[in-house]
């Protein structure tokens, strides 16, 4: 039975949550697989090596840095989960600004603190095999790319926009039909257009699709009431170091 | 055959077609659209609503009257019935393989416009499927994006319809001019209530839909498309409207004939595996993955891909155009890139 580990970068553990919550599918899973190492399901630790790791959060410290290249080692296939392994998530703001000046302010012994100057994605640290965007992730994805691996056939994870889905969906267009600013022309589709469902626009926490044009939504996105500052935040929050452009 | 229904009677072609066991699908007013949806009755219609559109916009409005057919496209289009965004071709347990049956229910589409009408025959020609019993609804209101006049598909409903509805409502009330298209559709008329149609309600009926054609909101360029496609392969225009082109794909979602699928497998966690398609977009890189790589990565390739197809090569495959003037294109692109403008654009790139 392949065996399956699950860890833990710099993140919030929502990802590796999004596991618990296969709730019909768990149990079938585990005659599947083998879970040797799960912290946030089970305190018991197996050595490696791993046929399948999944690895969530982003790396941020000089420790993580060494701990990845040690996990892709050990592992057969790498899948990296959420905003924060895939583009560095929201802590990546700190690439943008002084992070010895965040530490002086924030630690009263700022000395003990061993931090890096950036938060990086899983790849730009080691190779990895597929990446489930999201913030979190989609729940359908990860029992996706886990079917395929045990069947031995390719995930179909669509590097596409999120208005393919939110058209097969059926949903109306929120921006063309109500004028509310949506990001799903130029974000990574994965999500089933979530958010347009229930009549918001995307925010982009699925991060870039392959090839998107954000000079040409952004005058659209204006002209849907954003200025500046919204404009700001959705680029540069979930997904603030990821090639947007 | 020529009849005349009023409100009444319409909700009784409605009772009629689903009392012959038919899934009656129509226009109807959802979440600030006119979509398509399963209808029980004429009070389902989006009564006294109509709709205003430009170049990526699109807004629901009241209307002065109570027209149930008082809007240009939506959203939607038939597509969605005949070509489902998703559907299991083949599927296998432990036990062996199973060819999944085509378990599409008998349509009846009722208020389809002529552009439409004309789309379902692309469409069917491609992908084939049972006929649908189709009620049309003669245009009498173009919208603002609309050209199906100058691609031949409208105002007037063309061929292939059962029922040709046109609505009119004035001092004397409420009615539509029906006008049967094929002996299936005549026996359903024969068995809903009506009076005979004078000669004044063929000739104001008449009337309205030429009106019709000269308010359309757009028109294309009256030229060989084709030829001035194949010309322009490598026109420097194409760069420019990738500029604008989010690439996005929802023109090719949209469009009434685009009918291009992926296939894909997927298997779950005991044993079971489907084969399935599911509506794919010539502005999806993966689209034209080849043996290592796409070959279609720039935005300019592959508006190019599609406007060319659209327009030119479909010609070639299927001996017509691929377009139809519905406009959906127009409206539904967030960035509002006019398929009329860039076909001009095109033309007037060759003028010395």
């Amino acid at each position: 039975m392949p065996s399956i580990a699950v860890w833990k970068f710099t993140s919030c553990d929502g990802c590796q949550l999004t596991l618990l919550d296969c709730k019909d599918e768990l149990l079938p899973l585990t005659e599947r697989v083998h879970i040797a190492h799960f912290l946030e399901a089970t305190s018991v630790s197996e050595p490696g090596p791993y046929d399948i790791s999944i690895v969530e959060g982003s790396v941020t410290t000089p420790e993580e840095a060494e701990r990845i290249r040690w996990i892709r080692e050990q592992s057969g296939v790498l899948v990296v989960v959420g905003a924060c392994a895939t583009s560095g998530g929201i802590q990546a703001l700190r690439n943008f600004a002084d992070v010895d000046e965040f530490r002086s302010i924030v630690y009263a012994r700022p000395e003990h603190i061993a931090t890096l100057g950036t938060s990086t994605p899983v790849s730009a640290h080691v190779a990895v095999d597929h990446e489930l965007r999201g913030c979190p992730i989609d729940k359908g994805q990860l029992l996706e790319v886990l079917t395929a691996l045990l069947a031995g056939r390719k995930p179909d994870l669509p590097d596409t926009s999120v208005c393919t889905e939110c058209k097969r969906r059926g949903l109306t267009c929120v921006m063309v039909a109500h004028g509310t600013p949506c990001l799903g022309p130029v974000t990574h589709a994965g999500c089933g257009a979530l958010c347009p469902a229930v009549d918001r626009g995307c925010y982009g926490c699925f991060g870039p699709m392959n090839q998107p044009n954000v000079p040409a939504l952004v005058p659209l996105l204006r002209r849907s009431g954003m200025g500046d500052d919204e404009l700001h935040l959705v680029f540069r929050t979930f997904n603030a170091n990821a090639e947007w452009t | 055959m020529q009849v005349v229904l009023d409100l009444d009677g319409l909700d009784a072609l409605i009772g009629v077609l689903r009392q012959d066991g038919r899934v009656v699908v129509g226009p109807v007013l959802r979440d600030d659209a006119i979509t398509l949806a399963e209808l029980g009755s004429a009070a389902d219609l989006p009564s006294g609503w109509g709709v205003g559109t430009g170049p990526g916009h699109y807004r629901v409005r009241r209307r002065q009257d109570t027209a149930v057919f008082g809007h240009s496209a939506g959203p939607q289009s038939w597509k969605r019935f005949l070509h489902p965004p998703r559907r299991a071709l083949i599927s296998s347990d432990p036990a062996g393989f199973h060819p999944v049956e085509d378990n599409a229910p008998d349509y009846a589409f009722l208020g389809v416009r002529p552009c439409d009408l004309a789309a379902i025959t692309k469409l069917r020609q491609i992908v084939g499927g049972r006929a649908p019993f189709v009620v049309a609804a003669q245009c009498t209101e173009p919208g603002e994006v609309c050209f199906c006049a100058s691609m031949g598909c409208g105002p007037a409903a063309g061929s292939g319809y059962d029922i040709a509805l046109t609505e009119r409502i004035d001092s004397t009330g409420h009615r539509f001019l029906a006008t049967s298209g094929t002996g299936e559709g005549a026996e359903v008329l024969a068995r809903v209530p009506a009076r005979a149609a004078s000669p004044d309600d063929v000739a104001l009926a008449e009337q309205d839909v030429e009106a019709a054609a000269n308010r359309m909101g757009r028109a294309m360029p009256e030229l060989d498309l084709r030829d001035l496609l194949a010309r322009n392969r490598d026109s420097a225009h194409w760069e420019a409207v990738a500029e604008r082109c989010l690439t996005c794909g929802n023109c090719t979602m949209v469009c009434p004939t685009c009918f291009c699928v992926s296939v894909e497998d997927t298997t779950d966690l005991d044993g079971n595996a489907e084969r399935s398609q599911r509506w794919a977009s010539c502005f999806e890189i993966d689209f034209s993955y080849l043996h290592g790589g796409a070959v279609r990565t720039s935005g300019a390739s592959r508006y190019r891909q599609w406007m060319t197809h659209k327009l030119g090569t479909w010609h070639d495959q299927f001996g017509t155009s691929g377009c139809v003037g519905c406009g959906r294109c127009i409206a539904w692109c967030p960035a509002g890139i006019d398929i009329t403008e860039e076909a001009a654009a095109l033309a007037g790139s060759e003028q010395p």
